[in-house]
């Protein structure tokens, strides 16, 4: 542990030292601004690596404008690129939505470890690259392994080398590991022993936080896609509320890490993304589309989006309690159920949501860089946009596991037939009973054809 | 910080074990029930609560040691936690299959040793100088016979074969049970080329005997790995020894360092080749259910019974079979 003190400070062997000064004046050059990524004040001055990588018809369009409205328009015009995209993805379907967060899950990722590896880019490490690609693939086999051996059950069962695949589907994913992990434990060289153990670790948190949450994602999805839509919109209004209301009224900073974010922001965002969210959520509740769990139809082998609503999107009177009945003159109102889940929603993402964006501005302000890359013009990479959805997609799965699904009939009838003969008829009977109690069955029942 | 981590995680693992073996005591107890069904919330809301801890707390000179020290702690969860929890999840399965996996990586750390002394010529990796082949190989084949003959002692025990379960009346841990068909001895015709070397035509075996070939082998392949890993760890880190717990030996991780692997190799074995669903949990997600889907699951699986004629074609019979005993483990 003294080493690793000794590191973070200004000593250590001399070989350190020097690639640590090295290290800093080449970042220097990337970005001169420590300040918040998300919000460029007018006193800043832009570095050159932002204007690099504006688009030469960008550029020109904007000739005319001095330097500071020309970030806002960037910025503006982007934004408004990434939310219509973002329509364009929901209305093509789920496939689309899947291959498009694998693609955001894969550059996520590539943007963590290129900045790994260039903070220690100095050593020439044998095998680091490969090796983290390995160990992404591996967990996203075995995620999405898990995944799609659920939903598409009846398709699994019908193919031989599917099956197969399934069946033995744990130990697939670990031999895979553990081959990468032999691969590692071999490809350790005498002097670096130290930084492979660093980017082997780096890895592995790495996968944890983005294929974790990329895959609870596309589970939050199939439950139904305004599982999806609603977390998601919910971030960035806060996002842009918070950005909005501080920039207006903005006097008290928030936190010392980003300077940039006042407490009225805080609050007004948090305000503001309640009542989107309240409102996008009475809109979303009407559309079967958003509203249904994705069904993989066999026959047709094709996503079917068709169902009986559940309770919660079906409009319910609720009691108003007395106090906003006499604010408003009215005794009952008309909602979803939805709606006062997303009002939980809201709150935690403008809550904790921020929290996931101070840790990306503590983790750029440790390793010193000012954007995790330059993927998109005025704002940086993928994981700058990213960054509060962290917690935002767990969140939604735990609570949608935590209050409102049920398990998977069509599961639990694999499940079944899995038991032993005996413990089927255990099942049986239980199930019989109680089903009889419920009244769903009379007492002697013929056996109905199915 | 770090161990207010380990809580978290070890209060998320420990309470889903809980929830699938003390299943009817935790449905008696009002507080114990809610806290089984909203589990997954309460663990991540104390994640929660640690990881904005750590947010409010990051100090502007230390940033990246902080980075460093969370990442630490996250990966040791990872490896440690994890690893204990899935040997916990293994033993209720059956002591044997705790003590099995263990007595092989031990046995091969000593046999490889003894073989390496006495006859050790080639070194096996540059990591670890000590190791070599000649060490490698005759531990290999000295552990997969030493579990041969370790499952075949083991395998007549009732005590050791059982998955552990918890009787509801009594309150207590039972270890009584009808043995699965793993720890009956079944009659093997040998292939030809061992019938003429040892003159016999079968050979009553244990079916456990031939998955300990596997977790032996496995122990002897891999383990070593893991004993390569922490050398590599403790030479990236200049340590000798993790810790002075033991004297002669170092610290506990030491001589753990060769199980890492093995704890969750034994839990994906069992998984993919032998357990089947636990029918208790089975039923605790039937009850969850909608009505109409119940219904479903009922007329589907009254026609796969009755077809298999477990059931007599007309109705159902009325008598309640007991409901099995809660079985440890998950599915």
């Amino acid at each position: 542990m003294t080493e690793l003190r000794k590191r973070g400070g200004v000593g250590g062997d001399p070989d350190s030292s020097d690639k640590e000064a090295d290290l800093d004046d080449r970042l220097g050059t990337d970005g001169e601004c420590d300040g918040d990524s998300k919000a460029d004040t007018p006193d800043v001055p832009l570095s050159t690596a932002d204007t690099d990588n504006t688009p030469q018809y960008l550029n020109k369009a904007l000739e005319g404008l001095p330097p500071r409205w020309k970030n806002y328009w960037i910025r503006g015009v982007l934004s408004i690129a990434m939310i219509s995209g973002f329509f364009v993805i929901i209305y093509m379907g789920p496939i689309a939505l899947i291959l498009i967060v694998m693609t955001v899950q894969i550059k996520c990722f590539q943007e963590i470890i290129t900045i790994g590896y260039r903070v220690y880019h100095s050593y020439e490490l044998p095998w680091f690259r490969t090796l983290s690609w390995y160990f992404l693939i591996c967990v996203n086999y075995f995620f999405y392994g898990e995944t799609l051996a659920d939903y598409f059950g009846a398709l699994v069962q019908r193919e031989e080398p599917l099956q197969f695949l399934s069946r033995y589907h744990r130990f697939i994913s670990f031999a895979l590991y553990l081959a990468g992990f032999c691969m590692f434990v071999l490809s350790l060289v005498k002097k670096h022993y130290r930084l492979q153990f660093y980017m082997f670790a780096w890895t592995h948190v790495t996968l944890l936080i983005v294929v974790t949450q990329s895959h609870l994602v596309i589970q939050n999805l199939f439950e139904g896609k305004i599982w999806f839509i609603v977390p998601i919109s919910i971030v960035i209004c806060n996002d842009i509320m918070a950005y909005l209301f501080g920039f207006f009224f903005g006097r008290t900073p928030l936190i010392k890490l980003s300077p940039k974010k006042t407490w009225e922001g805080f609050i007004g965002g948090y305000f503001a993304t309640v009542v989107f969210g309240f409102i996008l959520a009475y809109l979303l509740s009407q559309c079967q589309y958003f509203v249904c769990p994705v069904g993989f139809n066999s026959e047709t082998n094709s996503f079917t989006v068709e169902c009986e609503p559940s309770e919660i999107f079906l409009m319910q009177e609720y009691t108003l309690p007395a106090a906003l009945q006499n604010i408003l003159t009215w005794k009952t109102v008309n909602l979803y159920p939805f709606q006062i889940h997303s009002i939980f929603l809201s709150s935690f993402g403008s809550l904790i949501g921020p929290f996931g964006g101070f840790f990306a501005s503590g983790f750029k302000r440790a390793f010193k860089i000012k954007d995790f890359a330059n993927t998109i013009p005025g704002h940086g990479g993928i994981m700058d946009r990213f960054d509060c959805q962290y917690l935002m997609a767990t969140f939604t799965h735990v609570y949608i596991a935590s209050f409102i699904r049920g398990p998977n009939p069509s599961k639990v009838l694999q499940q079944l037939l899995m038991l032993q003969p005996i413990q089927q008829l255990g099942v049986f009977h239980t199930l019989h009973s109680h089903l009889r109690e419920r009244g769903m069955l009379p007492p002697a029942a013929a056996p109905q054809a199915e | 910080m770090s161990r207010y981590f380990l809580l978290c995680v070890n209060y998320f693992f420990y309470g889903e074990t809980v929830t699938d073996c003390f299943f009817t005591l935790v449905q008696r107890e009002e507080p114990l029930r809610i806290l089984s069904k909203y589990h997954r919330f309460i663990s991540f809301a104390l994640y929660l609560t640690g990881f904005c801890m750590f947010v409010l707390s990051l100090v502007k000179k230390h940033y990246r040691l902080q980075f460093y020290m969370f990442g630490w702690t996250h990966v040791t969860l990872l490896i440690v936690v994890t690893q204990s929890h899935f040997i916990i999840h293994n033993l209720f399965e059956g002591m044997i299959w705790f003590i099995v996996p263990i007595s092989c990586v031990i046995c091969n750390d000593i046999m490889a040793y003894m073989f390496g002394f006495f006859f050790g010529r080639t070194p096996l990796i540059k990591l670890s100088p000590k190791k070599t082949w000649e060490g490698f190989i005759g531990g290999l084949f000295s552990t997969i016979v030493f579990g041969i003959m370790l499952s075949y002692v083991m395998s007549g025990w009732r005590y050791f074969v059982c998955p552990v379960e918890f009787n509801n009346d009594s309150n207590r841990f039972q270890v009584d049970c009808e043995p699965s068909e793993l720890f009956q001895l079944q009659d093997y015709t040998l292939p030809s080329f061992l019938e003429s070397f040892t003159g016999w035509t079968t050979v009553r075996l244990y079916p456990f005997q031939i998955h300990s070939i596997a977790l032996s082998s496995f122990a002897s392949i891999m383990g070593p790995f893991g004993g390569f890993f922490a050398s590599g760890f403790k030479r990236a880190f200049k340590i000798k020894d993790f810790a002075n717990t033991i004297p002669g030996h170092g610290g506990i991780m030491d001589r753990f360092d060769c199980q890492y692997l093995m704890a969750t190799f034994v839990n994906v074995y069992i998984a993919s080749f032998i357990r089947g669903p636990n029918p208790s949990k089975v039923i605790q997600q039937l009850l969850m259910l909608r009505i109409d889907q119940q219904l479903h699951i009922f007329n589907s699986l009254k026609a796969h019974l009755t077809e298999k004629g477990f059931l007599p074609g007309t109705g159902g019979r009325h008598d309640q079979t007991p409901l099995p005993l809660t079985h440890c483990g998950s599915p």
